[in-house]
């Protein structure tokens, strides 16, 4: 309920000329840290839209003072002055800031947004306050409120206030307030509600019970949100240990071969993916938000290509024995993981999201889904359906199914068995090369990377039923899935080591994965 | 046939007593330094750099005339990341190829392998890397930082107005030794300092975790108590994906700030910097402070590389182990000099009290008993360049306290280097 | 009395090449092995003298080759490959490592204990103070754990590919379980620092010298019980069992109790391997358990030649004795010579070294 005073106050200060406040910018440069702290937090209850284009800058960090301790702001590399056109003496620093600083910052911002034009903008700026508002901003948010026209930033410009006048003197405010932040579903009104379910705190026992209800409401909602959110993440787990494990569903589940450099080809896949973000980097910066998508290709090819190269040179001499593939593969992946070491060098290389894979869509007050995890989960099935078209809809597909499952008749009706082979070992490591782009996104690119997804991309593997696609797609959701739930409750090492154990003790009961092929082959 | 055999048999013979045999050529009037660090296995990736620094130093040291009139001689041997491999290197380093000291060894785990051989055979080691502390032994000279030294004023920092005066502590890390100790020895000094047992989480993950969506979640729930900060002990490839998700799910630095221990400009190198600017690292060394010895040995590392063309030479940065293994070396061939003979008895008495002009703009003093470096410590912010700007540091160097107070019953460890029991 | 024994072996192992030529082989190598420890004690300044470094290296050396050849009684005569011998090695090294800090602590407790605080011993170190029950455990702990883990996997048929992955998936395990403060191994420190062995001490060369002795009594021991296993019935049950285990089944063999003695007798080898390294090493951590080092020792003997008795110890030399050259010769390469080595083996040396040794013999 705003007072009178102070909306007499806030319309003066509205038309208070420009003039007051032209030192703002050399006050805030002479002054200390404590001093900057406080002018910010005075800014902050007494907004001014002359400030803006200071604030602005502050937050990009472009404002210097050169040695008078007059304030300049850098526009691509030169230093203009805030106000007036003075050109700097002496030499110019940029102003340090650290993250209190930025914080106040970001607050007075947000106040001053609220005069903005835009109610985009003036709803965006409410949300902050949610978080950020202080007590001194009481009487600004009170006006804004009564100012506001349009409906849904005067929600979020009363829910931001409902947080400062749950210590307002009157107590019907109060449990207007409580009764408003029970709508939300904030984990910062689960907090601020809590402490009022304390005699000293609140000494009304209307808003005390009325705390109470909207507590519950609260957690409710969150508890929803920590739901969706746990599922969520067990199916993100899910598809990156599904990504890493199907080239090797095919390699190992079809071919047989005990291929310990699957690792290796995710690797070689995210490296692939780095080298094609240092050529946009180089040639097309412009375009650089679009390496992932060429990425794709390009990983795939290469990785297939080293896939069918050890198939012809190695591994095929090695059908029929698998144990020896182990041994055979191990060395190759030996040597791949130091020649990347020798010509990239042991450190990791960066590789970083374009804007479209950083970031999160905000669902609900505690829950955030980040873009890079829904656009895998989405890749990784993809990627399923392109491996069941291809082993299913395409000659090639015949022809591997048939080799896999008799070698010597598939040859007697003509399948050239060793062309089968070779493309299908390139199949199963271009898949690979696709996790590994995949993996590039979330994680780090180093020499090491295959090493680390080696252990879980056959467990998936084993779990799913060799040779069954749709084994290994539900053994990889299950084991995240399976992941997530236990993490929260005994710890991610814990964790781990249940799901090792548990996993052990499925493949007693169950020795051919949870989809075993039908029949009664027997050696 | 009969006489292959034998010449086989005899070849068998040899190359099983050739093992134990030393290829090293004996070179005249030099003093010999063992150089112990893996330049294979996973811990290549932060030991090679101190490796070519070491090398540097001593190409320094020699190009300035050698120590006592003699010039240094690096014998650089591979432990490969295998930890009794160490201890097996380390005694070779001690007495086939009889160096005289030897600077050395990244892990807690590969000190404590080597420790019992040094010991025994009275050798010199030089650790140059932040530790747990928990140890002080007189054959090991501590160029790193012990735990009051970095962790401890970090949080210090955290609790201060300008460190955003964080109420609630999130301790996250690698679950093993450091991270652990570190961890216990803040929970006690954050109880010390008045913050409830609620206020504090304490969550570990395995080796090589790279899905953090679970913690990263938990550590925003835990913020809605209250002003957080994450105090990050999360061991080397961990920090990739911990970071992304951190920003990914929209955490900010002004938010939620997260100090890290084991993240410097090396690792910095592999990262994509933008979600994590803000985000604060300890140490006692950044390659962004100003003076004129810093700007001196960073322009020297860079020719270094350059020169001697190292994997990513054009991208070549210095840290703060490198810092110490700089100080390290310079401090024993001062010792050496002072003490006019390599001998490890002598050296370590004039060790005590050396003092060196370090690059972190401070004169760093060993010190006179319990063989730690006294050590200035900053925090530093992460920058888009990756580059750590400087946001606040102690006054001066401390005093390490490798017995920390805040453990139970190390009030009555020695404060001075004894064999460990 | 192990001499002429460890002869006749060595003449039937490698029989193709020339009984006299075996001969003059084994003994050359088993005499030196004698001579080392001997050597040893003699003054430093002595030509003939062995460093304690050479010696700690071969001891090393011959630990793994005792791995090498547990590992080849299970995949070389029963055809199960296992990727988790790295535990059972690791379990026995524990278990002396156990003791070894008991008697480093005294009567206190191990540092690491009083430094997470905790006043008094966790149930499963009890008694470990005593040499005795050290020993015990040193073959309980591998032995108990590959008799309940057998048990259920050959119940429930788990062969070839499947049980790799399983052991695989139990020392991964058992590595994160070690890492752990928690569990009372001192985390990724694991166990250091080690004074004394039943009051010698144990950088004594001495001690060196009967550690390094019992390691190659163990080794003969080992080869000794491996010969008689590959010539008795048992043993050709298990070469059957390995080559056709439904055709013996027919026959009317249960191969559960079998395949589970093998096991069982191969972990426990392994842990006493395990319990002589720790000592000589002077160290025993989780990194001993992790998957590529028990993939490691898998190569060692595909390389010296699976389903014969010496030649996984020949593998374990060769890679081990290359790994301590080139690691200090050629670091950057290393990997790549070991690689190559790999498949170079699988591809033209199926049989692994000894195979190439034989054919030569015979040509």
């Amino acid at each position: 309920m705003p007072t009178a005073f102070s909306r007499i106050l806030f319309s003066l200060l509205l038309l208070l000329p420009m003039a007051a406040q032209a030192g703002d910018a050399n006050d805030f440069a002479a002054a200390n840290p404590a001093k900057q702290a406080s002018l910010l937090q005075q800014w902050s209850a007494n907004p001014d839209s002359a400030r803006l284009a200071l604030l602005e800058a502050l937050q990009q960090g472009r404002v210097a003072a050169d040695s008078s301790k007059q304030a300049f702001i850098e526009h691509d590399g030169s230093y203009r002055a805030v106000e007036g056109d003075a050109a700097p003496t002496g030499q110019t620093r940029k102003l340090r800031l650290n993250n209190r600083m930025r914080g106040l910052i970001s607050t007075a911002m947000a106040s001053h947004q609220l005069l903005s034009d835009d109610p985009a903008l003036r709803l965006a700026a409410a949300q902050e306050l949610q978080k950020r508002a202080k007590p001194a901003q009481l009487a600004l948010l009170e006006a804004s409120v009564a100012r506001e026209a349009d409906d849904a930033v005067r929600d979020a410009l009363t829910l931001a206030l409902a947080n400062l006048q749950l210590v307002d003197s009157d107590p019907t405010v109060r449990l207007a307030a409580v009764r408003l932040l029970g709508e939300t579903g904030e984990p910062l009104a689960r907090t601020r509600l809590e402490t009022l379910l304390d005699p000293d705190v609140e000494s009304d026992p209307s808003v005390r019970t009325a705390a109470e209800t909207s507590l519950a409401q609260v957690k409710r909602k969150l508890l929803v949100g920590e739901l969706l959110g746990q599922a969520f993440s067990g199916l993100s787990l899910g598809s990156i240990l599904l990504l890493a494990a199907l080239g090797l569903a095919i390699t190992f589940g079809l071919l047989g071969v005990i291929n310990m450099a699957h690792g290796e080809m995710l690797m070689l896949g995210a490296y692939s993916t780095y080298m094609v973000q240092v050529l946009f980097q180089r040639f097309a910066p412009e375009a650089l938000a679009l390496y992932p998508l060429v990425a794709l290709p390009v990983a795939f090819f290469v990785t297939a290509a080293i896939g069918m190269a050890l198939e012809r040179t190695v591994i095929r001499h090695l059908y029929g024995r698998p144990l020896e593939t182990l041994l055979a593969t191990w060395g190759i992946s030996l040597i791949l993981i130091q020649l990347v070491r020798v010509m990239f060098g042991a450190q990791n290389v960066e590789v970083a999201n374009p804007y479209w894979l950083s970031g999160g869509i905000q669902v609900l007050p505690n829950l955030v889904l980040p873009y890079n995890r829904i656009v895998i989960i989405g890749f990784a099935l993809f990627v399923v359906l392109l491996t069941w078209l291809l082993l299913n809809k395409t000659r090639l597909g015949l022809n591997v199914r048939a080799v896999t499952q008799n070698r010597n008749m598939a040859a007697c009706c003509g399948v050239p068995t060793g062309r089968v082979d070779m493309l299908a070992f390139g199949l199963g490591s271009g898949i690979a090369g696709l996790g590994g782009v995949a993996l590039s996104q979330i994680g780090n690119v180093g020499p090491d990377l295959g090493q680390s997804y080696i252990i879980d991309s056959f467990l998936v593997v084993v779990l799913g039923g060799v040779g069954q696609l749709a084994g290994s797609v539900m053994a990889a959701f299950g084991l995240g899935i399976a992941n997530k739930i236990l993490e929260p409750q005994i710890g991610a090492v814990l964790g781990k080591i249940l799901i090792l154990a548990l996993i052990i003790l499925f493949i007693q009961k169950r020795p051919q994965g949870l989809f075993a092929l039908k029949g009664r082959v027997i050696d | 046939m009969q006489r292959r055999n034998l010449i086989k048999a005899l070849t068998l013979s040899a190359s099983i007593a050739a093992m134990g045999m030393t290829w090293t050529v004996q070179a005249a009037e030099t003093i010999k330094v063992g150089i112990l660090h893996s330049l294979s296995g996973t811990m290549a990736i932060s030991e090679t750099s101190l490796k070519d620094m070491a090398l540097m130093t001593i190409d320094e040291i020699n190009a300035k005339g050698g120590v006592n009139g003699k010039q240094l001689e690096a014998v650089v041997v591979d432990p490969a990341s295998n930890w009794p491999l160490f201890a097996e290197k380390g005694r070779q380093l001690l007495t086939q190829d009889k160096v005289d000291v030897v600077f050395g060894c990244w892990t807690s785990v590969s000190r404590k392998s080597v420790l019992p051989v040094f010991e025994e055979l009275n050798g010199l080691l030089f650790y140059p890397v932040q530790y747990e502390g928990e140890e002080m032994s007189p054959n090991v000279f501590y160029t790193g930082a012990a735990p009051n030294q970095q962790a401890i004023p970090a949080v210090e920092y955290l609790m201060s107005e300008d460190g955003g005066a964080a109420k609630r502590y999130f301790l996250l890390g690698t679950d093993y030794v450091y991270p652990r100790t570190t961890n216990k020895i803040l929970r006690s000094f954050l109880v010390s300092k008045g913050v409830a047992e609620k206020d504090i989480e304490e969550v570990y993950t395995p080796f090589g975790h790279s899905d953090y969506q679970t913690i990263v979640a938990n550590i925003k729930k835990f913020s809605a108590g209250g002003k957080t900060a994450v105090i990050s002990t999360v061991n080397g490839d961990s920090n990739v994906p911990f970071y992304k998700e951190l920003a990914n799910q929209g955490i900010e630095a002004t938010d939620i700030p997260v100090v890290a221990f084991s993240v410097g400009e090396e690792e910095l190198r592999g990262i994509d910097t933008k979600p994590l600017v803000g985000q604060l690292a300890a140490w006692n060394y950044f390659q962004s402070v100003e003076n004129p010895v810093n700007t001196e040995f960073v322009n020297k590392w860079k020719a270094y590389a350059k020169a001697k063309n190292l994997p990513g030479a054009d991208k070549a940065v210095t840290n703060d182990p490198m810092e110490a293994t700089y100080v390290g070396i310079n401090m024993w061939a001062q010792a050496v000099e002072k003490a006019g003979s390599t001998d490890v008895d002598k050296v370590r008495d004039a060790l005590a009290g050396q003092t060196f002009a370090a690059p972190s703009g401070y004169t760093l003093t060993m010190d006179k008993t319990n063989h730690h470096l006294h050590k200035p410590v900053m925090i530093g912010e992460v920058q888009e360049d990756g580059q750590f700007e400087v946001v606040w540091q102690t006054e001066g160097p401390l005093r390490a306290q490798p017995w920390s107070p805040y453990i139970e019953g190390n009030d009555k460890k020695p404060d001075y280097a004894v064999k460990s029991n | 009395m192990t001499m002429p024994l460890n002869q006749t072996l060595l003449a039937r192992a490698s029989a193709k090449l020339g009984p006299q030529a075996s001969i003059s082989i084994g003994l050359l190598v088993l005499l030196v092995l004698l001579a080392m420890p001997v050597l040893h004690l003699l003054p430093a300044d002595n030509a003939l003298h062995i460093s304690a470094y050479s010696l700690t290296l071969v001891g090393k050396i011959l630990c793994y080759c005792i791995v090498a050849l547990a590992l080849d009684l299970v995949w070389g005569y029963a055809g199960l490959l296992s990727l988790g011998h790295g535990l059972f090695f690791a379990l026995g090294g524990y278990a002396m490592g156990m003791y070894l800090m008991r008697e480093a602590a005294g009567d206190g407790l191990p540092a690491f204990m009083s430094f997470l605080a905790w006043t008094e011993l966790p149930w499963y170190w009890t008694g470990t103070d005593n040499f005795l029950w050290a020993l015990c455990l040193v073959v309980l702990a591998p032995g108990l754990l590959a008799l309940v883990f057998g048990y259920f996997a050959f119940n429930s048929r788990i062969k070839g590919v499947y049980f790799s992955i399983m052991t695989q998936a139990l020392t991964f395990a058992g590595m994160l379980l070690f890492f752990r403060n928690e569990t009372g191994f001192g985390g990724n420190n694991g166990f250091t620092n080690f004074k004394t062995i039943l009051g010698f001490d144990i950088t004594a060369t001495h001690t060196r010298a009967v550690l390094f002795l019992a390691t190659v009594l163990l080794l003969v021991a080992s080869l000794y019980l491996g010969w008689r296993l590959a010539r008795s019935k048992f043993g050709r049950v298990l070469t059957a069992l390995r080559d056709a285990e439904n055709r013996l089944m027919f026959c009317g063999y249960d191969p559960r109790g079998y395949k589970l003695f093998i096991w069982v007798l191969s972990a426990v080898l392994c842990g006493l391997a395990g319990a002589l390294y720790v000592p000589q090493v002077g160290i025993i951590n989780p990194s001993e358990m992790s998957p590529t080092n028990s993939i490691e020792a898998a190569v060692w003997v595909a390389l010296g030649g699976r389903g014969t008795l010496i030649g996984p110890l020949l593998g374990a030399g060769l890679v081990n004795g290359m790994k301590s050259w080139f690691t200090v010769a050629f670091p950057e390469y290393w990997l790549f010579a070991l690689g190559f080595l790999f498949i170079v083996v699988t591809l033209f040396l199926p049989k692994g070294v000894i195979g190439l040794l034989r054919k030569k013999g015979e040509q």
